[in-house]
């Protein structure tokens, strides 16, 4: 593992079957970077995802996790109770449906509050003041904090996850296609508003995209997945403006402008 | 003189995958030296490499061969060969670039666009400089994707500049301005070199470069490879 990396990945291989979902993967990324993962559908990204957040076990490969005390951590050999502290804390995951992490029949203040007593927060007011500064800053209005999650749109339970996952300021957020299936008006409004907090919060990000315009505004540093293969790494702007690989050209030629 | 820039035997070639995998090559055996408060402006006729060259020095386009030395924290670091982190400190402290074009974002107002390019996230220096460059206080707060191509130029020329990097990369800077706001970008350049800024620009204005630049470097276009 490299000295100061804040997860590190080694030779993951992970098969369906037949179907190589990830094959001999290398990964790195350091504190307060944002590392996209591009690719086509099935090329292996929310698997990728999955495994480096230890959700899933590869058949071969490594993933280290540095904690703040810089003691090194064995994804794939943790206790699953330290594990799941680690997800409760340390670590967040933003889903592409806000519904596989929200409690739908809990209030919004109440599902930001809620993480933070698993983190083991027990003074209420100190809590609900928390969730209601959150619901601020991802712009849902402090007024709807006791409604509940169903009487939110798309976009709302989006930005309602994010504080969700954020209000435990964790050093490491994976996230899996945080815009997909959302309007283009909304996509735009929650781009900047991730963007905004990933830099104020010096937050390091996993992102699952396959946009590239979305890497592009938000990562540091961008892999490109072909057939659980990554063909091509390096800086945003130079893999998606200068691409070596045949299937990065063919990606980049694909859209509109990225 | 204080060598800030220095570019060794730079080779560039592009391999069009989708086209069968065409190769083609723009740049061979470039070497260039820039020392702190010189301009050296590019020449070559339309298609040359004089974009190709300036990407490569700001590290967004790949050098095929050769070595591009930037001195950052006292230090020669060779852009061509850096890790990607390592590229964006240098562009964080040492290295900026204005490009020909302003890449909007949707929503970012174009005073924060400027803000977030400071070193201190000034908002004040940052309305400053788009006071500066005849941008009103009234588009200050708006995203500029509905601006003209002359605005957004100046916008992206005061992102470029707010930050005090020690070397300037500058894409044709004054290509869609009216000759009073080509003055004032010539002036803001003349200012940078006297503050002992290197810098290597693009200027399709005979007139700009020939105020502006100390040296010129010609970049003649390369033949197909047969
Ligand atoms: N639980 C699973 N069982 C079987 N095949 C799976 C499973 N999860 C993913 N796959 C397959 O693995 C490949 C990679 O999937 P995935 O990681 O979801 O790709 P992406 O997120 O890039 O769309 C695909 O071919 C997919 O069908
Ligand atoms: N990303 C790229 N991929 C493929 N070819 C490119 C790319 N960028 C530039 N080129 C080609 O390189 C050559 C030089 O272009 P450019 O550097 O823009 O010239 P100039 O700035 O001198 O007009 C042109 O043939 C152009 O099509
Ligand atoms: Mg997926
Ligand atoms: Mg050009």
């Amino acid at each position: 593992m490299n000295e100061d990396t804040l997860l590190s990945a080694r030779g993951l291989t992970l098969h369906f079957g037949k179907v190589p979902a990830l094959v001999n993967v290398d990964a790195d990324l350091w504190p307060g970077e944002v590392l996209a993962v591009v690719g086509e559908s099935g090329s292996g990204k929310t698997t990728l995802l999955n495994v480096l957040s230890g959700r899933m076990r590869a058949d071969a490969g490594v993933t280290w996790y540095r904690d703040p005390q810089s003691r090194l951590h064995d994804v794939h050999a943790m206790p699953a109770p330290a594990l799941r502290a680690l997800h409760r804390s340390d670590w967040g995951f933003v889903h592409q449906n806000p519904r596989d992490n929200l409690r739908m029949s809990v209030s919004a203040g109440g599902n930001v509050g809620e993480r933070l007593m698993a983190a083991g927060q027990r003074h209420y007011g100190n809590i609900r003041e928390a969730a209601i500064d959150w619901l601020a800053q991802v712009e849902i209005d402090p007024a709807r904090v006791d409604d509940m999650p169903r009487t939110f749109s798309g976009g709302m339970l989006q930005r309602l996850q994010i504080a969700r996952t954020l209000v435990t300021h964790p050093r490491l957020v994976f996230m899996d296609e945080p815009t997909g299936g959302l309007d283009v008006s909304v996509q735009a409004r929650l781009l900047d508003l991730i963007r905004s907090l990933v830099a104020r919060l010096n937050i390091a990000v996993v992102l699952v995209t396959h946009d590239l315009a979305v890497a592009r505004l938000l990562a540091h540093r961008i892999m490109v997945m072909q057939r659980g293969v990554v063909v091509e790494t390096g800086l945003t702007d130079k893999v998606l403006d200068d691409p070596q690989h045949e299937y990065t050209q063919l990606l980049v030629s694909s859209v509109l402008q990225a | 003189m204080i060598p800030m820039l220095e570019v060794q035997h730079l080779a560039k070639q592009f391999t069009l995958h989708l086209r069968g995998g065409l190769q083609l090559p723009v740049l061979h055996g470039v070497n260039l030296t820039v020392h702190a408060g010189e301009c050296v402006a590019l020449a070559g006729p339309s298609g040359a490499g004089k974009s190709t060259l300036l990407r490569s020095l700001y590290g967004n386009y790949r050098a095929g061969a050769g070595r591009i030395l930037i001195r950052h924290a006292g230090e020669m670091v060779d852009i061509a060969s850096a890790p990607p982190r390592t590229v964006v400190q240098v562009r964080a402290k040492t290295l900026g670039y204005v490009s020909q074009f302003l890449r909007v974002v949707p929503r970012v107002p174009a005073l924060d666009i400027v803000a977030e390019a400071a070193p201190d996230r000034s908002q004040e220096k940052a309305a400053a400089l788009l006071h500066r460059l005849n941008i009103p206080t009234r588009l200050h707060a708006l995203p500029p994707a509905t601006f003209s191509g002359g605005e957004q130029q100046r916008v992206n020329l005061a992102r470029g500049f707010i930050g005090g990097h020690p070397i300037l990369l500058l894409d044709e800077p004054t290509a869609s301005l009216d000759a009073a706001n080509a003055d004032i970008v010539i002036a803001m350049i003349t200012e940078a070199k006297a503050r002992g800024v290197a810098i290597v620009g693009i200027f399709h204005d005979a007139e700009v470069r020939r105020r502006v630049a100390d040296r010129l470097l010609t970049i003649a276009p390369l033949q197909d490879a047969a």
